[in-house]
C-alpha cells in the first residue's frame, strides 16, 4: 500500500485514561497496525510530530502554557486533529477548579495550606505556568473531531479510526456516545 | 445592613402608602432603594411579612430591575446613558470625565458613599444628549461645564433638588406636526363625541380609521379592543398604556406625555368606555420619572374637571380612573406581557402566548395595551372620524407616524409624517442628507444603507415604532451593531434558552470580530448563532435580537470581512493575560511566561 | 362528533380539545425533545428544545394548543440540529462535569444530548461561579447543574404548597433561589418527599447519601434513549389528563 495513515496522540491536561481505553481495543490494535503507524505519542515515546500526520488525538484540556504550545505544535503538524474524551472536550474534571480564582488556589496549595512547609509559589522557568481557567481545546484550535467520553470506550476509537481509514465520514451511532 | 427600628417604620410608612397592595412591589422598591439607597436583605423580609407573599418574590424582583441593587449606591446615584446616539454626543469621555473628576469606578460605590456612577440603557433624550440620571431624575446636555459643575454639588452634598434647573429641562423639539401633533383637543371633547356617537359607532370609526398599533409590532387596534370587549367569563377589564418606551432611539412618547398628556388619558378614557373598564394604568418607564408629578397633576386636573373618576361628563353609568405604575429598568417590560407581570408586582417575563393579554391580561382579566401615541391618536379619532384619519398614509398604513430622529443630522427631535414618506424626504427635512444608513425601528428594527432611502415609511415595507438613528460615513458599522448587541445581551430577561444564552454568545463572538481575533469560521458562526436566537426565541426581544448582524451582514459584509485574519482560528480570549495571575505570583516574566494569541 | 386530527411529520395525530401538540403527540406515541416541560405540570416553554414547525412558523410545542389541520415539523434534520444547538448552549452556560454527577446515566440533559448526537459543546464555555448549596441534611441543590427549567418552582408550588424556589436575576445571571431568609435550603420546609425533590431533569436538586446508587450499565438512559423512556412515563399521565378532560 502507498503507505501507512499515521497517528499521533498526546495528554494535556489529563489522566491518560483515555489513552488507556485506546489501547482497550485489545488485540484489534493488530489490524490497526496494519493501516496505520504510530508517531508523536507516549505510546511510542517520539516527542514531536513529524511534518505530516494524518490524524492527532488530543487527550486532555489546557490548564497551562506548555499545553498550549504543545496543543499548536500538534495543530500544525496534523491534518485532522480530534479532540478526545471530557478534558479535551470541556475542560473535565481538570475544569472544576475554574469557578475559584487562580490565586486562591496557588495560595491554598503552596502558601497556605495545613501542613506546607517552605511556603512558596513555584517560580522554575522548567514550570510551565498555569492559565487563569482550564479551557477545552477547541477555544484555543480549531478541532475537527471530537470523541466524548470518560473515558470514550475503546469502540468509539475503533469505530472512529476504521471509519477515517476506509473513506467514511466518521460517526457514532447511540450506544457509542456518552459523556461519562 | 443591621436595620433599625426607625427603618422599620419608614418601610412600613412605604407599605402603608401603597395600601399593602402586592401587585405594587416594584412600586414599593422604588421607594425603597430612594430612601436607602439599595434594598438590604432585612427589608426583603419585612416587605414579604408586610405584603404577605413570598420571600423570595422580593428577592427575584429586586434581582431583575436595574433600577434596584442589594449593594449601596451613592446618595448621588449616577446613570450615564449608553444609547449609540449618546456615544456619537460624547457620552463615554463624559462619562470618563466625571468618574476621573469624582474619583470613582463605574459601577462601584465611591468609599465615602456619596456617590456611584454606571452605565444604563438608552434614557431616551437622544436629540439633547449626552444624557444621564440622577436619583432617577433625567439629566440632559452633560458637558464638562456640566460635570464641573456636578462634582461639586456632588462633594458639597447639595441635594438633587436643590441642583440647578437647567440641568434638567428637557425640551419637545417638535419640527413637524401632523394630524397627532398638529390637532388640538379641548379636553373632554373626543369623551363628548363619543357619547354623542354611541360607543359602537365610536368603535367603528376606529376601525375605519385604520388605526395599528403604534408600539411596533401594528396588530389593529379597533381589533384589539373588540376582542377585550367580547371577552367572557371576566370580572373586570383593563385598560394599559404602555410608555415604557426602552427601545434606543425612541422619545416621542416622552414628547406625548410631557406636552399631550391630557390627549393621551383622553385617548385612554375612550377605551375605557368602549371596552367596559374601570380602571385604566399607565406604564411609565423608570427613566421618565421626571414625568410622573407633572402626569400625577394632569389626572387631578381631569378628575377635577369631571373626566376622570364616577359620574364622568355627567354620565352616571361611565366611571374609569386612571393611575401611573413606574417602571424600574428593563427594557423587556414594554413588551405587553411581560409589562403586565412587572404591573403584577412581578418579574418582567412575557408569558406564553395564546392566550393573549385581550382574554387573560393584568390580574388575569381582560386587557387593552396599548402605546402612547396610539391612544393619543384614538382620543382624537373619537373627535373627528375614521375618515380624517385614514386620509392620511397608505392602503396598509393608514394615518401618520411620529417619529424621534437623533444621530448625525442637523435638526434631531420628533417629525410626525404620513405614512408613505420616503427616507430621502425625512433625511431631507431634518438635514441628515450625508447618511451612510439608517437604523429604523431601533435595534430590534432593520438598518439600511444609501440605496435604500427611497424606501418609505409603513407597515407595508419599514415599520418603526418611532425610533429613526441617522449615521453618517464617519460612524463605524460595527460600532453601531456592537453597541446594540450589548444591549440586547444586558436586557434578556432569561427565560428562554435561544435568547438567554444566544444574546450572550452573540456580544462574544461579535466583540471577538471586532476585536480582531477572529477568521472567516468566526463569521459563519456569528450568522449560525444569529439565524438560531431569531428562530426560536421565546417573544420579541431573541427574536429580534440579531437583527443588526443579520442586517448590516447583509448590507456591509466588507465592514466585517475587513475585520478578519486570514487564519483558521484564534481564541476568543486572551491567551497571554489569562497566564498573568500565575506570573505576578511566581515574580516571572521569561519567554516562557507568555503566549502570543496567534499560533 | 368528528375526530380533531394534525398531522405531525406527515402522520395523522388525533388531539381533543384543549390539548398542545406535545400532549397529542405524546398521547400517540410521537416523542418531541423537551426539558422544561413535564406532562403532571403546567407547560412552561422556556427551553425551546420541543421547538416544531407549525404551518411554516416555529412553535414551542409544550405551550402551543394543537388545532384542526395543523401541519407539525418535527423529526427533521433541521430542527434537530436546532436542537441540539439549543442542548449545547446549555451545556457551555451552566457547569456540567458528567463525569463527576451523581445524575449520570439518568439526567435528561444528558439523555438529549445522546439522542440528538451531540458529540461536543462547540461554544466557547461561560464556566459560571455558582453557589451549591449542602446545608440541608438530606437535600443538595448544586446550581451548577441547573438548567433554569422551573419544574421545582413549579413542583413546589402546585403540588407541594410550599413556594421552596424562585428564580431571580435576569438574562445570562438569571439563577435558582430558595424562599428563606437566609437563602439556604436548611431554613426551608422543604423535605425529601417532596415532589420538587423529585422532578429535576438534571443534577441541580439531589437526595443526599442516594449517589451513583446505581452501576452503569443499569441506569435509565443507559440502555434506552430518552424518546422510549419519555413515551413510557408520559403516555400514561397524558392519557389520564385527557380523560379528566
Amino acid at each position: 500500500m502507498a503507505g501507512k495513515i499515521k497517528v499521533a496522540t498526546t495528554s494535556l491536561a489529563g489522566c491518560f485514561g483515555c489513552h488507556m481505553s485506546f489501547l482497550d481495543i485489545d488485540e484489534r490494535i493488530l489490524a490497526l497496525a496494519e493501516i496505520a503507524e504510530f508517531d508523536r505519542s507516549p505510546l511510542t515515546d517520539i516527542k514531536h510530530c513529524s511534518d505530516q500526520v494524518d490524524i492527532g488525538l488530543v487527550e486532555g484540556g489546557l490548564c497551562n502554557a506548555e499545553n498550549v504550545h504543545t496543543l499548536r505544535e500538534f495543530r500544525e503538524s496534523c491534518k485532522i486533529l480530534v479532540a478526545v474524551g471530557a478534558c479535551a472536550i470541556n475542560g473535565g474534571l481538570p475544569a472544576m477548579r475554574n469557578h475559584i480564582p487562580l490565586q486562591e488556589c496557588l495560595e491554598e496549595s503552596y502558601l497556605d495550606a495545613v501542613g506546607v512547609e517552605n511556603p512558596q509559589i513555584p517560580n522554575d522557568v522548567e514550570l510551565p505556568l498555569l492559565l487563569n481557567k482550564v479551557h477545552p481545546i477547541h477555544e484555543v484550535v480549531k478541532v475537527d473531531y471530537f470523541l466524548p467520553g470518560c473515558p470514550p470506550s475503546a469502540d468509539v476509537f475503533w469505530k472512529f479510526l476504521t471509519d477515517l481509514a476506509s473513506g467514511a465520514e466518521p460517526s457514532l451511532p447511540y450506544e457509542l456516545v456518552h459523556y461519562d | 445592613m443591621p436595620c433599625t427600628p426607625s427603618d422599620m417604620k419608614t418601610v412600613a410608612d412605604i407599605v402603608a402608602r401603597h395600601d399593602a397592595d402586592p401587585t405594587r412591589l416594584v412600586q414599593i422598591l422604588r421607594d425603597v432603594q430612594s430612601t436607602f439607597r439599595h434594598i438590604p436583605a432585612a427589608i426583603m423580609d419585612r416587605l414579604a411579612a408586610q405584603l404577605s407573599i413570598d420571600r423570595a418574590q422580593v428577592q427575584a424582583v429586586t434581582e431583575f430591575y436595574t433600577f434596584f441593587s442589594t449593594e449601596p449606591r451613592g446618595r448621588f446615584d449616577i446613570l450615564i446613558s449608553d444609547s449609540i446616539t449618546d456615544h456619537m454626543l460624547g457620552s463615554r469621555e463624559i462619562a470618563a470625565y466625571l468618574c476621573e473628576r469624582l474619583g470613582v469606578t463605574p459601577g462601584q460605590t465611591r468609599a465615602d458613599g456619596q456617590v456611584s456612577v454606571d452605565f444604563t440603557s438608552c434614557t431616551g433624550m437622544c436629540e439633547q444628549g449626552p444624557a444621564g440620571l440622577v436619583n432617577g431624575y433625567a439629566l440632559t446636555n452633560l458637558t464638562r461645564d456640566r460635570v464641573e459643575r456636578i462634582v461639586e454639588l456632588v462633594n458639597d452634598g447639595t441635594p438633587v433638588s436643590q441642583w440647578p434647573r437647567e440641568f434638567f429641562v428637557v425640551k419637545d423639539n417638535i419640527h413637524r406636526a401632523d394630524l397627532v401633533l398638529g390637532t388640538k383637543l379641548q379636553p373632554g371633547s373626543a369623551l363628548r363625541w363619543m357619547f354623542q356617537r354611541g360607543l359602537d359607532s365610536t368603535l367603528d370609526e376606529i376601525a375605519k380609521s385604520g388605526l395599528r398599533g403604534r408600539g411596533g409590532a401594528g396588530f389593529g387596534t379597533a381589533m384589539k379592543w373588540k376582542f377585550c370587549r367580547e371577552a367572557t367569563g371576566s370580572t373586570e377589564r383593563f385598560v394599559v398604556c404602555n410608555a415604557d418606551e426602552g427601545e434606543p432611539g425612541t422619545f416621542k412618547d416622552r414628547v406625548l406625555l410631557q406636552s399631550y398628556a391630557h390627549q393621551v388619558f383622553e385617548g385612554m378614557t375612550v377605551c375605557g368606555a368602549v371596552i367596559g373598564a374601570r380602571r385604566g394604568y399607565l406604564y411609565l418607564r423608570g427613566e421618565y420619572l421626571y414625568l410622573h408629578e407633572p402626569l400625577n397633576a394632569v389626572l387631578a386636573e381631569r378628575r377635577r374637571a369631571g373626566l376622570l373618576g364616577s359620574n364622568i361628563i355627567g354620565r352616571p353609568d361611565f366611571e374609569f380612573d386612571i393611575e401611573v405604575r413606574i417602571g424600574a429598568g428593563a427594557y423587556i417590560c414594554g413588551e405587553e406581557s411581560a409589562l403586565i407581570e412587572s404591573m403584577e408586582g412581578k418579574r418582567g417575563v412575557p408569558r406564553n402566548r395564546p392566550p393573549y393579554p385581550v382574554t387573560n391580561g393584568y390580574l388575569d382579566q381582560p386587557t387593552v395595551v396599548n402605546n402612547v401615541e396610539t391612544f393619543a391618536a384614538a382620543a382624537l379619532i373619537a373627535l373627528k372620524g375614521g375618515a380624517w384619519f385614514s386620509a392620511a398614509g397608505t392602503e396598509k398604513s393608514k394615518g401618520t407616524k411620529i417619529l424621534s430622529i437623533a444621530g448625525d443630522c442637523a435638526r434631531p427631535g420628533i417629525y410626525e409624517y404620513p405614512f408613505g414618506t420616503t427616507m430621502a424626504q425625512i433625511l431631507a427635512d431634518c438635514g441628515g442628507t450625508g447618511a451612510m444608513g439608517l437604523q429604523i425601528g431601533g435595534p430590534s428594527g432593520i438598518f439600511i444603507g444609501a440605496q435604500e432611502f427611497e424606501r418609505v415609511l409603513g407597515f407595508e415595507d419599514l415599520p418603526t415604532g418611532g425610533s429613526f438613528m441617522i449615521f453618517d460615513q464617519r460612524r463605524d458599522v460595527l460600532e453601531i451593531v456592537r453597541n446594540f448587541t450589548h444591549f440586547f445581551a444586558h436586557e434578556s430577561c432569561g427565560f428562554c434558552t435561544p435568547c438567554r444564552v444566544g444574546t450572550s454568545l452573540l456580544k462574544n463572538q461579535l466583540d471577538k470580530i471586532c476585536a480582531g481575533h477572529g477568521g472567516k469560521a468566526d463569521l459563519a458562526e456569528l450568522t449560525h448563532i444569529s439565524k438560531l436566537v431569531r428562530a426560536t426565541s421565546h417573544c420579541g426581544l431573541g427574536q429580534t435580537a440579531a437583527n443588526p448582524i443579520l442586517s448590516t451582514l447583509e448590507r456591509f459584509p466588507e465592514q466585517y470581512e475587513q475585520r478578519l485574519k486570514a487564519i483558521s482560528f484564534e481564541p476568543g480570549f486572551d491567551l497571554d493575560g489569562a497566564l498573568e495571575v500565575a506570573r505576578r505570583m511566581s515574580g516571572r516574566d521569561d519567554a516562557h511566561a507568555h503566549l502570543a494569541q496567534e499560533a | 362528533m368528528t375526530e380533531h386530527m394534525l398531522t405531525i411529520d406527515g402522520q395523522r395525530i388525533p388531539f381533543t380539545e384543549g390539548q398542545t401538540i406535545i400532549e397529542a403527540a405524546t398521547a400517540a406515541g410521537v416523542y418531541i425533545p423537551h426539558l422544561c416541560h413535564n406532562p403532571e405540570f403546567k407547560p412552561h416553554g422556556s427551553c425551546k428544545l420541543c421547538t416544531v414547525k407549525v404551518n411554516g412558523r416555529n412553535c414551542s410545542a409544550c405551550t402551543f394548543p394543537a388545532a384542526d389541520g395543523q401541519e407539525v415539523l418535527n423529526n427533521t434534520q433541521e430542527l434537530n440540529e436546532t436542537r441540539r444547538t439549543i442542548t449545547q448552549m446549555l451545556f457551555i452556560e451552566g457547569n456540567h462535569f458528567c463525569p463527576s454527577c451523581e445524575k449520570s446515566g439518568n439526567c435528561q440533559l444528558q439523555a438529549v444530548g445522546y439522542y440528538l448526537n451531540m458529540l461536543d459543546a462547540h461554544f466557547p464555555f461561560f464556566y459560571p461561579s455558582r453557589e451549591v448549596d449542602a446545608s440541608h441534611h438530606e437535600v443538595m441543590l448544586d446550581r451548577d447543574r441547573c438548567i433554569l427549567c422551573e419544574l421545582c418552582v413549579r413542583a413546589s408550588r402546585d403540588v407541594d404548597g410550599k413556594n421552596v424556589f424562585a428564580l431571580s436575576g435576569r438574562g445570562i445571571n438569571s439563577h435558582l433561589i430558595v424562599n428563606s431568609t437566609t437563602g439556604k435550603l436548611k431554613d426551608t420546609d422543604i423535605s425529601v418527599d417532596d415532589k420538587a425533590v423529585h422532578v429535576c431533569p438534571v443534577g441541580a436538586i439531589l437526595i443526599k447519601r442516594k449517589g451513583f446508587e446505581v452501576p452503569i450499565g443499569e441506569r435509565i438512559y443507559d440502555g434506552q434513549d430518552i424518546g422510549q423512556v419519555s413515551l413510557e412515563h408520559e403516555m400514561p399521565i397524558v392519557e389520564e389528563a385527557e380523560h379528566g378532560r
